[in-house]
């Protein structure tokens, strides 16, 4: 059980965690993600780690509400526990002096791609920043990445918030002046991705996508979140979960993406039905693994009774 | 050694009839998680165990890789004594239960039994498991004697078979044991691999039980190599050995055209997601595959194959076929899978070989293209290689396929423990005999170090792994 320290909206449906999981502070490194399990009959879903305190033993998790999974999570406050949280997993992002990176975030990928960007400004890069969203309220951590970035350009589709366009138009104009930065760095929604690849491939600019496909275990073992590249078939979870932007099938992973589209609709329909029984469930989860901590929830007696630890 | 209660005499009991195992109607079973087996009665153990000639030199205990003293525990069940009988097999075997059920027996105890040249041999794997759930239906078992604390703490890296059993037997020597599990439940394969209806979970959570009230602690949510690393257990969390039996968990793909069509799965992620997350249970989050009216393919003709296609058939598969490139005579799953799994309608399209699978516009796996094969000469291990016939390919619609072609080595560990050597193969490189590796305190066994293998086999690995620690800390002990 991993207890909730502190929560609180950063946009509406994008909320911040502080979760207690000293090991795991002690280990992450940035580009890493963690693997949640809200309650016992929860499904595991992986999150990249935003930020994290060794010395505090915690670790912060941005989650969007998208799904049941994600949307219940964010119905946890203070107080609350994860049931089951597993990492730092994948590979660390590669962080060297590259000279002039561009950080692109879209949406809630501002909180994936912040660690990293961190890291390449403390690496001495020249750090550019690219943060974009549908409209203002979903652009976030723009405090966090301005106190670590060179320069910042943000636009939304709306131009409720700096220009009025999309992600990739600020790196289409650098390009243009010649300014052809030694790393570009972009996480968010798939399309998003794809189409920072497509404007800097014909510049051979190093691009570095960070990937979001379906995970089971997170450790190589179900080989479901596997990615189509050039040199074939690698798993997101410990090839990952960054790739080389150029080298990814996009459209794969967006139809990979879409696999369990249906029952995904379903689950979220009977949760927005009843929402409180979905956190009961959470809540009842952690108070038994709470009362046992020993045996958990599966600890039943040869005659199926719950016995004392 | 106990004095027999036995007073058929053997000529007459050569004549006894091998008691038949009591199965849930494959009619009903193919649309329920419900375990097949039933297991003997009291009246069916006592009249199978009274058919042991109780030889002098007992050929089945030479066949059971941990060397459980089958006579010995068999003239217990002749005698009535079945908590006795269990405290003797948990002598050797700590997980009876478990073994009782997915042992290969045809090919171990029950293929050495001396009955079986003329008749039946002894029904072994259904006595095991008569005295286990004995034992566990009485919510009483007699707790092996536990030798004083030692002071010295063991870490046992993954809690499957090999893990399991080495933490009894290094627990019962009085040293401190954690058992550290990357998933959320312990229990390694008996959990995410193999299927409700085969082995349900809650007989491996009884046998854990077991464990615990023996004293092993077990922690979920850690991979070793990620969350710590090897030389983090011995600098941080104080480990005087490392035991690492992880398993051979990295799925084979066949790396073919269309692999990566929504549809397909490794068997590793179909039974996981159906297993340990009980996708087939509608109150559960975690999503699969709705076989519901639809026609399936499992690849492959192991155990972990019909696992997957009876699995596929549970979930409503219209129907199920297996694939396999040679002929059924070669298949390496238990007899009785097979057994079962043909009682349940699975289709077997034997000498056939996937070369690649279709999809639809929306990237759905719509067929999966295959060759017919054909049986050339014997290859390494014996079984004659299958050679594609050519210009026999054709396309067999399904809407899901599984491959189950076997595991490989997971590199987890040994990418973040560069002294740790490993074989070409990528599995761990250990003495055979002592199971050391070329790290100082860290020891392996299991499907970590041989490839994949079977739970008995593991288990097996797992006891000897204990004995080279058992020896290893004691050496340490004079040394300092």
């Amino acid at each position: 059980m991993f207890p909730i320290v502190e929560a609180g909206f950063l946009a509406p449906d994008i909320k911040r965690f502080v979760v207690e999981a000293p090991r795991i502070a002690r280990k992450r490194q940035a580009g890493q993600f963690v693997i949640v399990r809200v309650h016992a009959k929860g499904e595991r879903i992986p999150l990249t780690i935003a930020d994290g305190d060794a010395s505090r033993g915690t670790i912060t998790l941005i989650v969007q509400g998208i799904g049941k999974t994600t949307k219940l999570m964010n119905l946890l406050e203070p107080g609350d526990a994860l049931l089951d949280l597993v990492g730092p997993l994948g590979k660390p992002s590669e962080i060297q002096r590259f000279g002039t990176t561009v950080v692109i975030g879209g949406g809630v990928g501002a909180a994936i791609a912040y660690p990293t960007a961190k890291a390449l400004h403390e690496a001495g890069n020249h750090v550019i920043s690219i943060l974009g969203g549908r409209n203002k309220d979903l652009v976030i951590l723009e405090q966090e990445i301005r106190a670590i970035s060179d320069e910042v350009f943000i636009t939304t589709d709306d131009g409720s918030s700096g220009r009025k366009g999309l992600v990739i138009d600020p790196l289409k104009e650098m390009i243009a002046e010649g300014r052809l930065p030694d790393l570009v760095l972009a996480i968010g929604p798939v399309r998003m991705m794809q189409a920072v690849a497509e404007v800097t491939r014909p510049h051979g600019i190093h691009t570095v996508v960070s990937l979001n496909s379906l995970m089971v275990d997170g450790t190589g073992m179900c080989g479901g979140c596997r990615i189509v590249t050039h040199t074939g078939a690698k798993f997101a979870c410990v090839d990952g979960p960054e790739f080389d932007a150029h080298n990814v099938d996009f459209e794969i992973l967006a139809q990979r993406n879409r696999m369990y589209a249906d029952r995904e609709a379903a689950e979220l329909r009977e949760f927005r039905e009843n929402p409180d029984a979905c956190l009961k469930e959470v809540r009842d989860s952690c108070r038994l693994e709470a009362a046992h901590p020993e045996v958990g929830l599966r600890h039943v007696g040869a005659q199926g009774q719950e016995q004392p630890s | 050694m106990s004095e027999s209660k036995n007073t058929i005499p053997p000529k007459e009991r050569v004549k006894l009839p091998r008691q038949h195992m009591p199965e849930e109607p494959p009619e009903e079973r193919r649309h329920s998680f419900l375990e097949v087996n039933r297991g003997l009665t009291v009246l069916g153990a006592t009249s199978e165990a009274l058919r042991c000639l109780e030889c002098a030199k007992p050929n089945c205990q030479h066949g059971c890789p941990v060397n459980v003293n089958i006579r010995e525990f068999v003239q217990k069940v002749v005698a009535g004594d079945y908590l006795g009988a269990a405290a003797k097999i948990r002598e050797d075997n700590v997980l009876p239960a478990i073994t009782g059920r997915v042992c290969p027996q045809e090919t171990q105890c029950e293929g050495c039994c001396i009955l079986g040249n003329k008749f039946e041999p002894l029904g072994v794997g259904y006595l095991e498991r008569f005295v286990a759930d004995y034992e566990r239906e009485h919510g009483v078992f007699g707790l092996p004697e536990k030798a004083p604390a030692t002071g010295k703490k063991v870490a046992i890296v993954g809690s499957g078979p090999a893990g399991l059993s080495a933490s009894g037997d290094l627990v019962r020597w009085g040293h401190d044991v954690t058992v550290f599990e990357a998933l959320h439940e312990i229990g390694g394969v008996l959990i995410y691999g193999i299927p409700e209806f085969r082995l349900p979970k809650e007989i491996v959570r009884h046998e854990i039980d077991v464990l615990r009230a023996m004293g092993v602690h077990f922690e979920t949510n850690v991979v070793i190599g990620k969350t710590l690393t090897i030389d983090e257990m011995f600098t941080e969390e104080k480990f005087d050995a490392v035991l690492v039996a992880t398993g051979a968990g990295l799925p084979k793909f066949l790396n073919v055209p269309g692999e990566h069509l929504n549809g397909v799965y490794s068997a590793n992620e179909f039974l996981t997601r159906v297993n340990l997350m009980r996708a087939y249970d509608s109150g559960f989050d975690e999503p699969v595959f709705d076989c519901r009216g639809q026609d399936i393919a499992v690849v492959g003709g192991g155990n972990t194959a019909m696992d997957a296609v009876r699995t596929a058939c549970r979930l409503g598969a219209k129907t199920s076929y297996l694939v396999y490139r040679r002929t059924e005579k070669e298949m390496p799953a238990r007899l009785e899978e097979a057994k079962h799994a043909r009682e349940e309608g699975i289709q077997f399209l034997c000498l056939t070989n996937p070369v690649g699978f279709i999809g639809d516009d929306q990237g759905r796996l719509r067929a999966v293209r295959c060759i017919k094969m054909e049986l050339g000469e014997p290859d390494e291990s014996g079984r004659r290689s299958p050679c594609e016939v050519p210009g026999s390919e054709f396309d067999l619609p399904v809407q899901m396929a599984v491959i189950a072609l076997g595991t490989g080595a997971n590199p987890l560990i040994q990418s973040t423990t560069p002294d740790l050597n490993t074989n070409r193969r990528g599995y761990i490189a250990a003495d055979p005999e002592t199971l050391r590796t070329s790290k100082k305190g860290v020891f392996a066994a299991g499907d970590i170090v041989t490839g994949s293998a079977t739970v008995i086999l593991a288990m097996a690995a797992g006891r000897k792994a204990a004995k080279s620690i058992q020896e290893y800390l004691q050496d340490m002990t004079r040394w300092n």
